[in-house]
């Protein structure tokens, strides 16, 4: 029961960035849509602040070389969805530049 | 100091979803995007701060390696790869999340974990293992390592059902024994997780992978929402929150675009069953073939030209080459205007950022909407590498695999010149009866090559 009385809060966070997502998203016009499917892709990339918090959990015990490969392996998978996945969001952002007038 | 890493983590938040708001145009887009690049590094500094540095050595390797390996294939790739860029991040932010559960998983030593910590460890484990390995084959399809066609085989819903009945049969026994297992159990579950998500891409054409990617993209935004649950960061789950929301309703809008159901495209095995029954009695199409020369006469005497791009213009790099058509005509005072399907290309905006690569005015870009009108009124349709947006079959040929989706009404201009590789059909496996109909002439060859013939015949004129 206590359990479940410290999921609430959580819980109201996630239902909360659940309406903020759709609302905040719903407006893009369909020019946009594959630099902003790029954009929250590199957002997700926060699961690197996981991987790190995890190799953190990992190295305050005694870990085995297996483990300590994973959580690097966590970690580089994330440092490329967040690095590559903005770098990719700007390239494509830089095509809109010249763009004062129109629309 | 923890208050202060929290107030940080809610100024990355704002940051964020101030980012993604400014994404809503073109003007303010650059923009957006730096505001969420600054919300990561302020975020990912609170992290590091938080953690106190312990396991430093893993996290510089793998951040020194990540990034090096993210900038340079961003750096490098062609604008036309871009989808399958998306996919391959989208996959490693999937296969972290994985990893994570994993590494938290066995350094519990076997011991038994709270309720909250099994269920949302084994969630992540498996949505994110299934968004890494579907991306990796959604990337495998787009690049086209191995076929664009829907992969199929007898029994293969039953087959899939299947392996998701016995990842969740696993999924149970590891929440109930709150993750005290023998350790072949959660590795079943890992790959039995890594196999769906190939078998659950393979039978998806890639005339659908936009829409898969955008699928998958959503899965990772909830397998790190998830993650967020399982470590305790109000951070993980409000950003997997927004990634998990915002790509639900791409996905939707694409699926939408192609007047089908998400299910349809999903278990639909789209093109591979019943596609052919259009094929004129399985003969080759007749068709006229024509030349460049003609076709610049038929450009340049015309009063208004409507370029319709497909993916056979990304994959040629030819929208430069299209600009100076363009521009070659208008000088004549051709009225020039490109007719942009919402799903040409492999993306939603995929045709519009090459145009906008080339520098090609904004407001000569009509969506299908404001296109399908300036046809009937146009003295030339020239198709640029798109077939399946094109096909007339969509309107009246009920036992086609696309019967319903919204088509560009190409067949109404006064002319229309498709230029094309081959004959081979689109990325869909369809026959297009557009080929057939007696306003409308093939130019063959590569698109880049066949425009800047185009070009310098119509320089000649």
């Amino acid at each position: 029961m206590n359990e479940l009385a410290s999921l609430v809060a959580p819980l109201t966070v996630l239902v909360l960035a659940i309406f903020v997502g759709f609302e905040v998203i719903s407006k893009v016009p369909t020019t946009l849509h594959t630099p902003l499917m790029s954009a929250t892709n590199a957002i997700h990339g926060i699961v690197l602040a996981g991987a790190i918090v995890i190799s953190a959990q990992l190295f305050t015990g005694d870990h085995t070389p297996l483990l300590t490969t994973l959580a690097a392996a966590a970690v580089t998978l994330g440092a490329i969805n967040v690095f590559g996945g903005f770098a990719v969001t700007e390239r494509m952002l830089q095509m809109f530049k010249r763009r004062g007038d129109g629309k | 100091m923890n208050v202060a890493i929290d107030l940080a983590d809610l100024v990355a938040i704002a940051l964020f979803i101030y980012g993604l708001h400014e994404l809503n145009s073109p003007a303010t887009a650059r923009r957006g995007n730096r505001f969420a690049m600054v919300g990561m590094a302020i975020a990912l500094i609170g992290i590091v701060v938080r953690t106190g540095g312990i396991g430093w050595q893993a996290v510089a390797v793998g951040v020194a390696l990540g990034a090096a390996i993210g900038i340079v294939a961003a750096l490098k790739v062609k604008m036309t790869a871009m989808p399958q860029m998306v996919a391959l991040y989208n996959g490693a932010g999937g296969g972290a999340a994985a990893l994570i559960s994993t590494v938290e998983h066995y350094v519990a030593h076997g011991g038994a974990l709270t309720d909250v910590i099994a269920v949302s460890l084994v969630l992540s484990a498996i949505i994110g293992a299934v968004s890494f390995s579907g991306s990796i084959v959604a990337f495998l399809k787009l690049q086209e390592v191995m076929t664009g066609r829907p992969i199929t085989y007898p029994g293969q819903q039953v087959v899939n059902a299947l392996v998701l009945l016995a990842i969740l049969g696993l999924a149970v026994w590891f929440i109930v024994t709150l993750g005290v297992l023998p350790s072949w159990g959660y590795v079943a579950l890992l790959l039995g997780a890594l196999l769906l998500g190939v078998l659950f891409v393979l039978p998806i054409g890639g005339a659908d992978m936009p829409v898969v990617i955008s699928l998958l993209n959503s899965f990772t935004g909830v397998a790190v929402a998830i993650t967020g649950f399982e470590i305790g960061s109000n951070l993980l789950i409000i950003c997997g929150a927004l990634v998990g929301a915002s790509g639900t309703i791409l996905t939707v809008a694409m699926s939408r675009a192609m007047n089908r159901p998400l299910t349809n495209v999903l278990f639909g095995a789209f093109g591979a069953t019943g596609g052919m029954e259009v094929a004129s009695a399985g003969g080759p199409q007749q068709v006229r073939s024509t030349s460049a020369d003609d076709v610049a006469v038929m450009l340049a005497y015309a009063a208004k030209v409507i370029f319709v791009p497909g993916y056979g213009m990304a994959v040629a790099q030819a929208q430069h080459s299209v600009k100076a058509l363009a521009d070659q005509l208008e000088k004549r005072g051709v009225k020039v205007l490109y007719a942009i399907h919402p799903v040409a290309g492999r993306m939603p905006g995929h045709m519009n950022v090459l145009l906008a690569e080339a520098n090609v005015p904004y407001n000569q870009l009509l969506d299908m909407d404001d296109a399908n009108p300036e046809f009937p009124t146009a003295d030339v349709a020239l198709v640029i590498g798109a077939n399946d947006v094109t096909n007339p079959a969509a309107r009246n040929v009920a036992s086609s695999p696309i019967y319903g989706m919204p088509i560009l009404d190409v067949d109404k201009a006064s002319n229309v010149v498709v230029l094309k590789r081959s004959m081979r059909s689109g990325f869909a496996g369809i026959e297009n009866p557009l080929y057939e109909m007696p306003n409308c002439s093939m130019l063959f060859g590569d698109a880049k090559a066949s425009i800047d013939e185009l070009t310098a015949a119509v320089k000649a004129l």
